[in-house]
């Protein structure tokens, strides 16, 4: 399938998706359902990723302060800087592209080639807004509440690997992630978020809905679901700190 | 009644079904038959609006279905039920839930009027304790029946199978056939099954279409399809040398 094609058949399945949902309570139950699935799961492996991502953060930046001209609170700072920019927003939606994005692949593709999603289409109902939609909206809740966690925990963990290994005094440290605080820095960071759960949503809803054929193709449809969704995170993240940074 | 006019599908060149015209009576059980790739699931997925005919009209009682959108087709779609040939019954829901989700999605029934009308559905097709199961705990022609449980709780005007009994020991496969005709005649369903096993098309064909290589090629009753001279139904009836014994 062309690349061309694909985007096209991408946006017709998003216009299906964005319709009116069949029933409102039902899409409602769907979205609690859906916040649970795929974002208080995910709580446990986001919260062991944060943790040791702020750990290895502020000692590689403690072991390459080499100049005496450096304070020793840009341990602190750079750590908060780096966990609230970078590390939190693309590394864990990374992360839950591989977890999240290949489960929504893999659960849509098995409806898909066991015909329940026929079976949605025969009865009238808007497969692609039942089953897409809840997903979306949930991931673009949960996404960046988990993000905030994961700020907090890597700053945490920066904070353990100091206090642990002695790098630098936990009093720097502190004084170090208080300094310079930019409130906007968060809201860049969730911005990032709540558009990069729309598309590893999207592009994975999109390689289940069409998937065709067995268990292999249903396999296959979650690993491209994986590699294009963060290949589509790593762009956005390009382009979004472009446009709000710049 | 369900009425295919003159349509015709084609898949790139292949031209799959070619200007096929039928008529399937309510209260019948109307069966296709043909041999693997002749074009009858094609045929039932046209039927019901799974592929779009490249040319013809399908109509539900003289509404003309493939001219309708996607909106106006809903409420035809309500008054149809499907059986898959694996069921496909939602997996993350209980057999009772599976019955009762049509229900929620299109009706405002309470919770008790719910239980009790898949209580009702599943008593039905002769199933009992099984409401709280999941479909991964249940034999392949339990699927089934809570399958077409699923496909009459909404009263249905249409009801299709595709292939019933695939899967099936020959034992399941007649309660299933039966089950499936009670049902036709009690609720005048205008029922369409795609088949190519030949106990169903003796035990139950009212109406049989015989498809071959796409086209409509003959239409009987289960008896006079032993009896016809017609060389590719012959072919395809007595395929099997216990057949053959038999009607030597």
């Amino acid at each position: 399938m062309g690349l061309l094609t694909s985007f096209g058949k991408y946006l017709i399945l998003l216009r299906l998706i964005f319709s009116k949902p069949d029933k409102g309570s039902i899409f409602r139950k769907q979205i609690l359902i859906e916040i649970d699935n795929i974002g208080i799961a995910s709580l446990g492996i986001v919260t062991i990723i944060s943790v040791f991502m702020g750990a290895v953060v502020a000692m590689q930046t403690a072991a390459n302060i080499d100049s005496p001209l450096m304070p020793i609170w840009a341990v602190g700072f750079t750590t908060r800087q780096s966990i609230i920019l970078e590390f939190s927003p693309t590394i864990v939606s990374l992360i839950l592209a591989g977890k999240v994005g290949s489960l929504i692949a893999s659960e849509i593709g098995t409806m898909r080639v066991t015909e329940q999603i026929d079976a949605l289409d025969i009865m009238g109902i808007n497969a692609g807004s039942y089953l897409i939609l809840p997903k979306i909206i949930a991931a673009m809740i949960i996404f960046p509440i988990l993000v905030i966690i994961s700020m907090f925990l890597g700053i945490f963990g920066g904070w353990m690997a100091v206090a642990l290994t002695g790098i630098v005094t936990v009093h720097n440290y502190l004084y170090g992630i208080q300094i310079y605080f930019e409130p906007y820095h968060v809201t860049y960071a969730l911005i990032k978020t709540v558009c990069f759960a729309f598309l590893i949503t999207s592009v994975s809803g999109f390689h289940g809905y069409f998937t065709q054929g067995g268990a292999l193709e249903v396999g296959k449809a979650s690993t491209k679901a994986v590699v294009y969704s963060s290949i589509t995170v790593i762009l956005a993240n390009l382009i979004l700190t472009q446009l709000l940074l710049d | 009644m369900i009425e295919a006019r003159n349509i015709s599908k084609c898949f790139g060149d292949h031209e799959v079904l070619k200007n096929i015209s039928v008529k399937f009576e309510p209260g019948k059980t109307n069966l296709i038959i043909g041999q693997s790739g002749s074009g009858k699931t094609v045929l039932m997925k046209c039927l019901v609006g799974l592929f779009e005919v490249d040319k013809g009209e399908v109509l539900f009682d003289d509404r003309n279905f493939s001219a309708m959108t996607f909106e106006e087709k809903k409420h035809i779609r309500k008054e149809i039920g499907m059986l898959f040939q694996g069921g496909a019954l939602f997996d993350s829901m209980t057999v009772e839930e599976n019955v009762v989700f049509p229900l929620s999605m299109f009706t405002n029934m309470s919770v008790s009027e719910k239980r009790d009308r898949a209580n009702f559905c599943l008593n039905r097709v002769n199933l009992e304790n099984v409401n709280k199961l999941s479909p991964s705990e249940i034999s392949g022609g339990m699927k089934k029946r809570v399958a077409i449980a699923r496909a009459i709780s909404m009263n249905p005007k249409y009801l299709f199978c595709d292939e019933p009994n695939s899967g099936l020991d020959p034992k399941t496969s007649i309660v299933i056939d039966n089950l499936i005709s009670e049902i036709t005649q009690e609720y005048q369903i205008t029922t369409v099954i795609n088949t190519h096993d030949m106990n169903s098309v003796i035990e139950i064909g009212n109406k049989i279409a015989f498809i071959y290589h796409g086209e409509l090629w003959w239409e009987g009753t289960n008896n006079e399809i032993l009896t016809t001279n017609n060389k590719e139904i012959n072919d395809f009836v007595y395929a099997t040398e216990l057949l053959r014994r038999l009607k030597k």
